[in-house]
């Protein structure tokens, strides 16, 4: 079974950690998900950086930017992640858009995630109709869940659909936003979590964008099975470099 | 072979609506209703009286005499240069934000380069006292002093772009994330024939009066709707897309595209998409681009703000692709000259974007029976202080 299913079967609220690969250093990378499952995190995001990522705010646009600048590529990545199942067993799954994978292959590109032991993938910009038309048999074939974005403006219809689609989880727009933008939820959130969470969707739900403390943390694990941090550890990273990574995540939970 | 959208999005392989969910109820709210709102006759109606009475259309398909008796064959150009703001930019402006208004939306965003497009969305709120607000790269704001101040009287908030480069790329970037972070009452003007389905067809529609009267002009004064030749230059493409629109069925007019090889092709410093592309993904379209081999968004050059873009719209990638145009590749110096030829020849200063095409004129060999119809996409006014610089006048 995929780590990423196996995971969300567990009793507890998943925590999930999003960071841009390459960043603060090009060769931060393994130390970052090596220090992030030790303390306790369930699930990791690696971001493969792009230089125009139109779903994110300023402090992932500048962490992108700094990854690129440093050298990471692609390629990059999978040379430094070529070992990486022989330290970790967590969920792994990278978060980019769509043209670096079209450029190395979207076929190459998934092989290679299933050697390496890649659990799945997030790419904001390629919509779930083309992946269901065009790539999905591809993402099957190597083992790859492929998660979905819904928000506070998707129709019911389509999140039924992208339910359908899904085999791992949805993950959960808090807001109408881009990255790193919010602080805090309020009532119309808190509805909106309500409302998914009555669905009864096949797939279970992660919340992310605006999850940046305990507070909201525990707020949108009260309706989803896990939450996804990216832009405040990013930013825990950029003020306090890589050292301290138990207290970010102990300040979580 | 058809060289219009298909109900898909797609023109070819080229096209689609490559966007972040968070977009998704936006585009698919205008797919649905692009069309339907646009065949109203009350929405024909407007659109056409503001195109007449405030844009001040038709534009003149003028004969070059002069040009004309040194390149030996018959040279039109097509004065979109003497639209209302100086360029064809705002007959797309005109019809988006009529659409706009429809749609109920209050707001209205715009991406802009050179400013020519951020100037025809600020003047077209203006118009309809809409709230504007205009994303342009921080690099441009400094080069394009004179638009930003337009577009500040015109009552628009210019607002920087200050990620990555810092340019009209980034500047829709800019654009799409405010959209993201406001989807209920914001609309998004973009100014090209770029983006994800339905905006290159849809800008490509409103543009597509500019070969509509070039047909009806050269019946008139030719007896015959059909060049032998229409020559425009591509950016993202939109002044070429309105050019072409009504000739892309008939295959014998041929189609020549003009795109900025900036210092030359293979200078590192160009914006010849079509030479340095690859099929790739750029602002929700898959379309020709220039990126890395690892598939980064290259910063393009060229010495005219309006084709210093990655990419081309995606009907013109596939007008390349299907070779049912000619493209071309002209340097910033073989431009240059023909904006002072232009200006001695014909009396016509162009926009430097426009004398990009001109150029084809030493590049190619036309007979002289035939009918060359250059579209003169905007005046040079804009390009004042280049051309000061350039010349030393």
């Amino acid at each position: 079974m995929n780590r990423i299913n196996q995971k969300l079967q567990a009793d507890k609220k998943i925590l999930s950690i999003y960071f841009s690969a390459g960043y603060p250093s090009l060769t931060d990378t393994v130390q970052i998900i090596q220090d992030l499952e030790k303390n306790g995190v369930d699930m990791i995001e690696i971001g493969l950086p792009f230089s125009d990522p139109l779903a994110d705010g300023p402090t992932i646009q500048a962490s992108s930017t700094a990854a690129l600048h440093n050298g990471m590529t692609t390629q990059v990545l999978f040379d430094q992640l070529k070992d990486i199942r022989k330290s970790v067993s967590i969920p792994l799954i990278i978060m980019g858009y769509f043209n670096p994978m079209l450029q190395y292959g979207i076929e190459n590109f998934c092989k290679k995630c299933a050697e390496i032991g890649i659990d799945g993938l997030i790419i904001p910009d390629l919509p779930v109709d083309v992946y269901a038309d065009e790539y999905k048999a591809t993402f099957e074939k190597y083992g790859l869940i492929n998660v979905f974005l819904i928000t506070p403006q998707t129709s019911d219809e389509r999140i039924a659909f992208i339910d359908s689609v899904s085999n791992g989880f949805i993950y959960m727009v808090s807001s109408a936003s881009v990255t790193g933008s919010q602080s805090g939820f309020g009532s119309t959130q808190e509805a909106y979590f309500k409302r998914i969470a009555d669905m009864n969707l096949k797939n279970p739900q992660v919340i992310g964008f605006g999850i940046n403390n305990k507070e909201t943390f525990n707020q949108a694990t009260q309706f989803a099975k896990g939450a996804i941090i990216g832009s405040a550890f990013i930013q825990h990273l950029t003020e306090v470099g890589t050292g301290k990574i138990a207290e970010f995540v102990k300040a979580i939970r | 072979m058809s060289y219009h959208v298909n109900e898909k999005g797609y023109y070819g392989e080229f096209g689609g609506a490559y966007i972040p969910e968070m977009l998704y109820p936006n585009i698919e709210e205008l797919r649905q209703q692009y069309l339907k709102i646009t065949a109203e006759p009350s929405f024909q109606e407007e659109f056409d009286a503001l195109l007449k009475d405030y844009v001040g259309r038709p534009t003149p398909l003028y004969f070059a005499e002069r040009l004309s008796k040194e390149y030996n064959t018959k040279i039109y150009l097509k004065r979109e240069d003497l639209c209302h703001t100086g360029a064809h930019k705002v007959n797309n402006t005109i019809g988006q934000i009529l659409l706009a208004k429809r749609l109920g939306k209050t707001r209205i965003i715009a991406e802009t380069g050179a400013g020519q497009h951020g100037v025809a969305t600020a003047t077209v709120c203006a118009l309809m006292g809409l709230q504007c607000i205009v994303y342009m790269g921080e690099i441009d704001i400094k080069r394009q002093a004179p638009n930003v101040a337009r577009m500040k009287m015109l009552g628009a908030e210019v607002r920087p772009a200050l990620s990555g480069s810092r340019t009209l790329k980034d500047a829709t970037n800019e654009a799409i994330r405010d959209w993201i972070n406001n989807p209920i009452d914001t609309y998004y003007i973009i100014g090209s024939v770029v983006g994800p389905h339905p905006y290159p067809d849809m800008v490509a529609r409103f543009q597509s009066v500019i070969s509509k009267e070039i047909k009806e002009q050269l019946l008139e004064k030719e007896g015959k709707e059909n060049p032998d030749h229409v020559i425009a230059c591509v950016g993202g493409g939109s002044n070429a897309a309105g050019a072409y629109y009504h000739f892309l069925d008939d295959e014998d007019v041929n189609i020549i595209a003009v795109e900025a090889a900036g210092l030359g092709v293979d200078s590192g410093e160009s914006a010849a998409t079509s030479v340095l592309g690859k099929v790739g993904v750029i602002h929700g379209s898959k379309t020709l681009l220039m990126q890395s081999k690892d598939g980064q968004i290259t910063e393009p050059y060229s010495i005219s703000a309006g084709l210093d873009y990655p990419g081309v719209g995606p009907m013109h990638a596939h007008l390349f692709a299907s070779g049912r145009a000619q493209f071309i590749s002209i340097t910033d110096e073989q431009a240059m000259q023909w904006g002072l030829k232009l200006s001695k020849m014909e009396g016509i200063i162009p926009a430097i974007e426009s004398a990009h095409a001109f150029a084809v004129l030493d590049e190619m060999k036309f007979k002289p029976e035939d009918i060359v119809v250059i579209n003169l996409s905007g005046r040079g006014d804009k390009d004042l202080n280049t051309y000061i610089d350039y010349f030393k006048l």
